[in-house]
């Protein structure tokens, strides 16, 4: 028996000492705690940024900064939320600890590339975010970049565009690794249906991130070139057409919201089964529905459109097929919670993560609807209705799921247990400020209140209030949730192999997993939430 | 491990052949021009790059001896970008 | 660190694959705005096209499928264990894709001597359809052309490693994959030819 197989992935030895033993690692669980440091970075810069923009918005007029500079503080905190923390998240960090695990292998496909590709978002990164040190200041333009505004200001684009262009190669890595370690690296025994549902939505994000990812790439170089040479694609002053740009780049940036979301379903659909002691109700049903939001998800998007003068016929398909896009999203919902019916729910934090990821995703789901319906999106296109909705979805529904699914592996990756009751109510006092910060926003944004201004009329006043409390209570709750953590990591105490009674593969090795994760390669034989007898161990 | 695919030898005659193929489909697409054909002209080029690329695909790239995987795979893709097109054109035709 | 998986050819083809696939979406995204923007200035693009040389592009496509036909055959001699006649078939692709460069270069010079490239004030004298036209043709037969010098640069690698048998009939997997990726340059311009030449 060699060393690998007894010391856990943290202290195995390597040809690099120091640092250089985590940078230059190919080990999947290293590379995915990379990414997990590299994002929470990000994150906090996020968090702060949103932070300074609620500020702003505490009082009409000039509270805190002039209009420029909130300009480019929301599209930093668009940029860096949606391409640095977001997209990458879960799929980065969980996906590449977790995903071999589950499915029973020594590691992706190709750790090499998967190396490449933390660097590649890392180099990315560091280009998107220099523009904030030159001169000229940070693009003001929404993470959007809509032409043709895009190349016609003068602040510093070509670090911001360039930087998303190089992070996309990234993604599409990522992508790549995960599908071909789906296709070739299952355990023996692990039948497509064996397989349990969060390397299933990874399988399904691969797809849209190696298929809808080089569209923004593309659209992202035209803009280079646009500035650069000024090759009139999308210039109405040399025959192009701006709205061109806007299809192109919804053509990716929808389907990238299932690039966000469908690995937060799957974390939550281990989750719950998990904390409910059940076997999760209709699981070909889930995963026949994932499949069907990624193709499905792939031609909705057009209805971030509605109101740029697009023909009627398209205005009508786009608005029929978000609404078919919805339909499996709410299947899923009704499996979560039909499993959850007579269960003997083991009440951890995990689980109210995962309970309270139910409820803002139904807000932001429903909400989203009324977006889709033609008629009402006229009324509350570009409102704070809007910027609620999506903030229900992105951060209510993946970040409930990040933080649901870091609290459920913390024992699996870092070997110990976090203080429970401290977790808990880092949970209530962070949903709590996060309903106070967005549930206003609806409000405003059917009373007419537009999205993108540092000033309003003194009507919003009271709403933009509670809203900006609402923001500092959801800081307190996520100091509190990562102090716990942090110091857990190093103070816990020891955790065993399996803490919460899961049954997927991850729970069978040690906490924290060793190099080769497995000592032989398991066969299975059960389905992955067979909870009908009790485990050999 | 290694399947037969893996090491199936192509014979050079093959390729040749093909190759053949698609050289005379150029220069038909090229003659082709000369003609008019109104606005089947479009129709006919569109066709004959797509049948020199079906070519490419399942002899050169080798589609023909692979898995059924990989043949769904790339017909999928195909279709995909198909659809993609038409709707982006539901907004430009009836604009 | 690293562990030893064991070599997965399949895995790797498979991963060639899915490339390529982000490869296509990449151009299909420009050939979505070629469309748009034909359909919505047909005249000029029709006249814009009559400017490009059909002969140039013809000997272009031709030196390209004779080089997708020489990569191919070289997956087969590298089977069949000839190293000499594998080496050969890769130095003629490598040559081919020297001729399609030049053939290039001249065909944009040429044009670059008319005034005709991005941003420049003869173009927007001709009027918006033909900004539009020039714009994508630098615009995409540029990227095909970086694809080339990119292929260029892994067949030479291939052939480097064919010579010093490090590359043999044993671990072919490198050869055809480059081969895949120069049969995706191939098929790109197989649609950009007509695209930009022929079609009247």
């Amino acid at each position: 028996m060699t060393k690998h197989e007894t010391v856990s992935f943290r202290e195995a030895q390597s040809r690099y000492k120091g640092i250089f033993a985590w940078i230059f690692s190919t080990d999947h669980k290293r590379i995915g705690l990379l990414y997990l440091y590299s994002i929470i970075i990000f994150f906090f810069t996020g968090v702060i940024l949103g932070a300074a923009m609620k500020l702003e918005l505490l009082a009409p007029g000039k509270t805190v900064m002039d209009a420029a500079t909130y300009n480019a503080i929301f599209t930093l905190h668009g940029v860096i939320m949606i391409f640095l923390v977001v997209i990458p998240g879960l799929p980065a960090i969980f996906g590449n600890f977790m995903l071999p695990i589950m499915i029973g292998a020594k590691d992706v496909a190709f750790p090499r590339l998967n190396l490449l590709s933390w660097w590649i978002y890392v180099i990315g990164a560091i280009i998107a975010l220099s523009s904030l040190f030159m001169s000229g200041g940070p693009p003001d333009t929404g993470w959007t970049f809509y032409a043709p505004y895009a190349f016609k200001t003068n602040t510093n684009m070509l670090p911001a565009v360039i930087g998303a262009f190089i992070l996309g190669f990234s993604s599409i890595l990522t992508g790549i690794n995960f599908i071909v370690t789906i296709h070739r690296m299952r355990a023996p025994g692990m039948t497509w249906f064996k397989m349990p549902l969060f390397p299933w939505t990874l399988y399904g994000t691969g797809w849209i991130q190696i298929l809808a990812t080089p569209i923004v790439g593309i659209t992202l170089l035209m803009i280079v070139g646009e500035r650069i040479f000024s090759i009139g694609f999308f210039d109405p002053a040399l025959g192009g057409d701006p709205i061109l740009y806007q299809h192109l780049f919804w053509i990716y940036s929808h389907p990238a919201v299932y690039i966000m979301i469908l690995p937060a379903m799957g974390a939550i659909s281990e989750i719950i089964p998990t904390f409910a002691n059940k076997s999760i109700f209709g699981y070909k049903v889930i995963v026949i529905s994932t499949l069907a939001i990624a193709f499905v998800g792939y031609f909705v998007w057009g209805h971030h459109m509605f109101t740029s003068g697009m023909s009627g016929t398209a205005l009508y398909t786009f608005s029929l097929l978000t609404f078919i896009v919805a339909i499996p999203s709410a299947i899923k919902v009704f499996n979560w919670v039909g499993t959850l019916h007579k269960a003997s729910i083991q009440l951890e934090t995990p689980f109210f993560w995962a309970a309270s990821f139910l409820f803002v995703f139904m807000i932001g789901g429903l909400s989203g609807l009324a977006l889709g319906a033609l008629a009402t999106n006229v009324h509350l296109h570009d409102t704070a209705f809007v910027v609620a909705h999506f903030h229900f979805i992105v951060f209510g529904g993946v970040g409930f799921a990040f933080m649901g699914a870091i609290h459920y592996w913390f024992p699996k990756i870092w070997g110990r247990m976090y203080n429970s009751k401290l977790a808990t109510s880092g949970w209530i006092i962070f949903f709590i400020g996060f309903c106070t910060l967005y549930l206003p926003m609806f409000f405003l944004g059917v009373s007419g209140m537009p999205r993108r201004y540092y000033d309003y009329v003194e009507r919003f006043h009271g709403p933009n209030i509670v809203s900006t409390i609402g923001s500092w209570v959801l800081i307190l709750g996520l100091v509190i949730i990562v102090y716990n953590l942090i110091r857990s990591a190093y103070k816990g105490e020891k955790a065993s192999k399996n803490p919460w009674g899961g049954r997927t593969l991850e729970w069978s090795v040690d906490s924290p997993p060793t190099l080769e994760n497995f000592e032989e390669i398991p066969v299975v034989t059960r389905g992955p939430y067979d909870y009908r007898k009790k485990t050999e161990a | 491990m290694d399947k037969q695919d893996n090491n199936h030898i192509i014979p050079y005659k093959l390729y040749l052949t093909v190759l053949a193929g698609l050289i005379t489909m150029t220069i038909v697409s090229v003659g082709v021009t000369k003609i008019d054909l109104g606005n089947l002209s479009v129709f006919v080029a569109i066709l004959l790059a797509s049948s020199k690329s079906a070519l490419v695909l399942v002899f050169f790239m080798h589609l023909k001896f692979d898995n059924t995987l990989l043949k769904i795979l790339v017909t999928s893709v195909f279709i995909l970008v198909a659809l993609v097109l038409f709707i982006t054109f539901l907004d430009y035709n009836y604009r | 660190m690293s562990i030893q998986l064991h070599r997965d050819d399949d895995a790797s083809k498979l991963g060639m694959w899915l490339f390529i696939f982000t490869e296509l979406l990449l151009f299909a995204g420009m050939f979505i705005v070629y469309g748009v923007y034909r359909y919505l200035n047909p005249v000029a693009f029709h006249l814009a096209a009559s400017e490009l040389s059909i002969t140039a592009g013809t000997i272009n496509t031709i030196i390209l499928l004779i080089s997708s036909a020489t990569i191919a055959m070289a997956s087969s001699a590298l089977r069949l264990k000839n190293k000499q006649l594998t080496i050969i078939l890769l130095l003629s692709t490598l040559f081919m894709a020297f001729m399609f460069m030049t053939n290039k270069y001249f065909e944009w010079k040429g044009k670059f001597g008319h005034g005709i490239f991005p941003g420049s004030d003869d173009l927007l004298r001709l009027g918006h359809g033909d900004t539009l036209f020039y714009g994508l043709y630098f615009f995409m037969t540029g990227l095909h052309a970086l694809h080339i010098v990119v292929g260029f640069i892994l067949i030479s690698v291939v052939c480097y490693r064919v010579n010093n048998n490090t590359l043999t009939n044993n671990n072919p997997v490198l050869l055809d994959n480059t081969g895949l990726y120069w049969h995706l340059v191939d098929l790109i311009w197989i649609f950009l030819f007509p695209l930009f030449y022929l079609i009247p």
